[in-house]
């Protein structure tokens, strides 16, 4: 039943394909296992189908949006997995179950962010070390960090100030009951990525880098400068998807585990080039739900976890697939 | 990085096939075995598990004897998670109960086969440990490694097993089944006939964990419980909600078994979130379990796989380097279960969330400190 949904997804993709180049096939997509949920779980529609749906994405989502500014520069950031983990593990030992602590608590996690997004690009841009090692290194380097804090038993909750993000739901709201306090986070933070990245220079400068370095730097890009910031961007987003995830599900020492690849699969859905210079940030936002919807369903039809693993790869590949044609059509107009 | 790690093991566990099919996790015999010691009475100590035993057979030690101090060596499977954390801290403080130890030696394979085969083979080369113990990683990779070491020292095996009888003895609680058919039977009990039941699971073809499942498979069909599903959480508290609330969506979930309770809260929570009375669920002795069971009062059983079976393979090597008899071939000791009963003796808010409160750890030398505690 997938395959024939993913299949129906590619028909009018690819007829409107000729009319339409720029709609990104990740939507359609998304649209397709979005209706293949419902199918499966009528009770998808329900609030509380669909807004816990959001509410779950959106971490991912975030990262993926702050993983694209990397991957349009021309590189990768694997540490953002393990940001999330000391964002999570560094939060519970400093917050240390006082509630009052989580205002200066989550801005100290922010500045360190900042400062493993710096060190990054530093490496990257001064020592010339490629960003797949530069960050490898950060990532093993941040794990150990968030082992050594806590000897791998964090003090402390989280306390329901600091997970008021990842957890809270506002009630009482209008046609859809409820809004997830996540979703609002993702939504604020989705439409500041895209203005940075579409609507700025910044944006302009980390295609252009990303497309052609050597061209770039002889254009008068600050090459080091924009590569910095790229990696800060990312970074910082993840320090924001550890507070959604820790805040979702509380402490624990291994949850950003496996978050980087997710990631950088959601901007590959999402149409982005792996070696720079072409991505987009809604595309990959919404790639990352369409990671997230692929668990869903696959959740929801209850397979056997073997053929669920086969199922959901072959998704994947589809959806990739679906993504590379987009791009090779739009790349000959 | 997880995903590529369970291809990984996918393709091994593929290749391995014929070796783990003879492997079996559903054994009655031993189900009868397990299920008449959980209530049988052990010897030695009373209020010291950790030094009781379970029959009389006793392993000849005199060979061994030798004259102190001691430097006993640890190759250690991993730290990699909360329980092992609680455990190696209980190893370490046991060692400061015994003068005649020099030193502790200790390995750590960080979670990898290999690595603790090379660790072992350094250990013996090294000449300096009066004794090892191994706590291995996986039980087929590590028992050629296990067998080069008994030829050379005596060897003491605890918490997973090796497919020799080459040591000294093998240190355990009473075991997988046991922990299955205290949280199954608990759950059989408290619901009605026919309820649902999810299952969730960490990872699967880890032995005890099977075993634990396969218990409590068996006693929810004797007691016609309905399992809607039996899914692994990897042990990720985000994705254990993920999952219940997916279940929750498509039906009303009864009752929550567990074979590994470090998740238990982020399940609970899903009930929470989605505004709907908690569940019958079987936790384990994780002190953010134990403290959200004492708040809330649902009805639970927390079955442990105690960490207090970290000090005994620390005074079984004294015993056997002093030539003194220990239980063996295997040292099987008490598995106790914390119930509504005895919750009060377990629940410690001073500890911290990860804490596994069957440590036998508060007469320790620097507790509660050293374990995270204020």
């Amino acid at each position: 039943m997938i395959q024939e949904t993913v299949d129906s997804a590619k028909v009018p993709g690819a007829a409107r394909g000729g009319r339409l180049p720029k709609i990104n096939p990740v939507f359609f997509v998304l649209a397709a296992l979005l209706v293949a949920i419902t199918l499966s779980n009528p009770n998808f529609v329900e609030p509380m189908g669909y807004m816990n749906f959001l509410k779950r994405a959106a971490p991912l989502a975030i990262l993926a949006a702050g993983q694209i500014y990397v991957i349009v520069s021309g590189g990768f950031d694997l540490s953002v997995g393990s940001v999330i983990t000391l964002t999570v593990v560094g939060s519970s030992m400093l917050l240390n179950n006082n509630a009052d602590a989580a205002w200066w608590v989550i801005p100290v996690m922010y500045a360190v962010g900042l400062a493993v997004g710096v060190v990054n690009g530093l490496v990257v841009s001064y020592l010339r070390v490629p960003s797949l090692i530069a960050t490898l290194g950060m990532m093993i380097t941040l794990n150990g960090a968030a082992f050594m804090w806590s000897s791998g038993s964090p003090r402390g909750y989280l306390p329901d100030t600091f997970r008021f993000f990842g957890r809270v739901n506002i009630q009482g709201i209008p046609l859809i009951q409820f809004l997830p306090v996540a979703l609002l986070v993702l939504i604020v933070v989705g439409i500041g990525l895209f203005w940075l990245m579409h609507r700025t220079n910044l944006g302009r400068l980390l295609h252009a880098i990303g497309d052609n370095p050597r061209a770039a730097q002889m254009s008068g890009v600050p090459l080091e400068r924009v590569r910095i910031i790229a990696f800060v961007v990312s970074s910082l987003s993840a320090v924001t998807a550890g507070i959604l995830l820790g805040g979702f599900a509380g402490v624990s020492t291994d949850v950003g585990v496996g978050y980087e690849l997710q990631a950088i699969t959601a901007c590959v859905i999402g149409g982005a080039q792996l070696l720079g210079g072409r991505g987009s940030v809604p595309a990959s936002i919404a790639g990352a739900l369409t990671l997230t919807a692929i668990f869903t369903l696959l959740n929801f039809i209850g397979l056997p976890k073997p053929v669920r693993d086969v199922v959901q790869g072959v998704i994947l590949i589809v959806a990739v697939v679906l993504a590379t044609y987009r791009r090779n059509r739009a790349g000959r107009t | 990085m997880k995903k590529l790690l369970t291809a990984a093991l996918s393709a091994a566990l593929f290749a391995s096939t014929a070796q783990a099919q003879q492997l079996n996790f559903d054994d009655p015999a031993e189900f009868a075995r397990q299920r008449e010691m959980l209530t049988a009475k052990a010897n030695g100590p009373e209020g010291e598990p950790w030094v009781q035993y379970y029959g009389d057979q006793m392993a000849d030690t005199a060979k061994y004897k030798k004259e102190g101090p001691y430097t006993i060596c640890f190759s250690n499977a991993g730290v990699n998670n909360a329980w092992r954390v609680t455990g190696w801290t209980n190893m370490q403080a046991e060692v400061k109960l015994h003068p005649e130890i020099k030193e502790l030696i200790h390995v750590d394979a960080e979670g990898s086969d290999d690595k603790q085969i090379s660790d072992i083979d350094d250990l013996i080369n090294g000449g300096k440990c009066s004794v090892l113990i191994v706590s291995p990683n996986t039980t087929a990779a590590l028992t050629p490694a296990v067998e080069k070491a008994c030829a050379k020292l005596p060897v003491i095996v605890f918490d997973r097993g090796v497919n020799t009888k080459c040591p000294v003895t093998f240190i355990h609680p009473v075991g997988g089944y046991g922990f299955g058919i205290q949280a199954g039977e608990f759950v059989a009990a408290t619901a009605p006939a026919g309820a649902n039941v999810l299952m969730l699971r960490i990872v699967p073809g880890v032995d005890v964990l099977e075993t634990r499942a396969s218990a409590a498979k068996r006693i929810f069909k004797e007691k016609g419980l309905n399992v809607i599903g039996e899914e692994f959480t990897e042990g990720d508290n985000a994705k254990t909600k993920s999952i219940v609330e997916d279940y929750l969506q498509r039906g009303s979930i009864d009752a929550i078994w567990m074979d590994a309770g470090a998740t238990a809260v982020a399940a609970l929570e899903a009930f929470e979130d989605s505004s709907l009375p908690l569940p019958i669920i079987t936790g384990e002795d994780q002190q953010d379990f134990l403290m959200k069971w004492k708040a809330e009062g649902f009805k639970a059983i927390a079955p442990t796989y105690p960490t207090y079976q970290w000090r005994t393979p620390i005074i079984a090597a004294v015993k056997v380097l002093k030539g003194e008899a220990v239980p063996g071939p295997e040292w099987v000791m008490p598995q106790p279960a914390i119930t509504a009963e005895t919750l009060d003796l377990y629940v410690n808010d001073k500890m911290p969330p990860l804490h596994h409160a069957m440590c036998g750890c508060e007469k320790l030398p620097d507790y509660p400190a050293a374990w995270g505690g204020q």
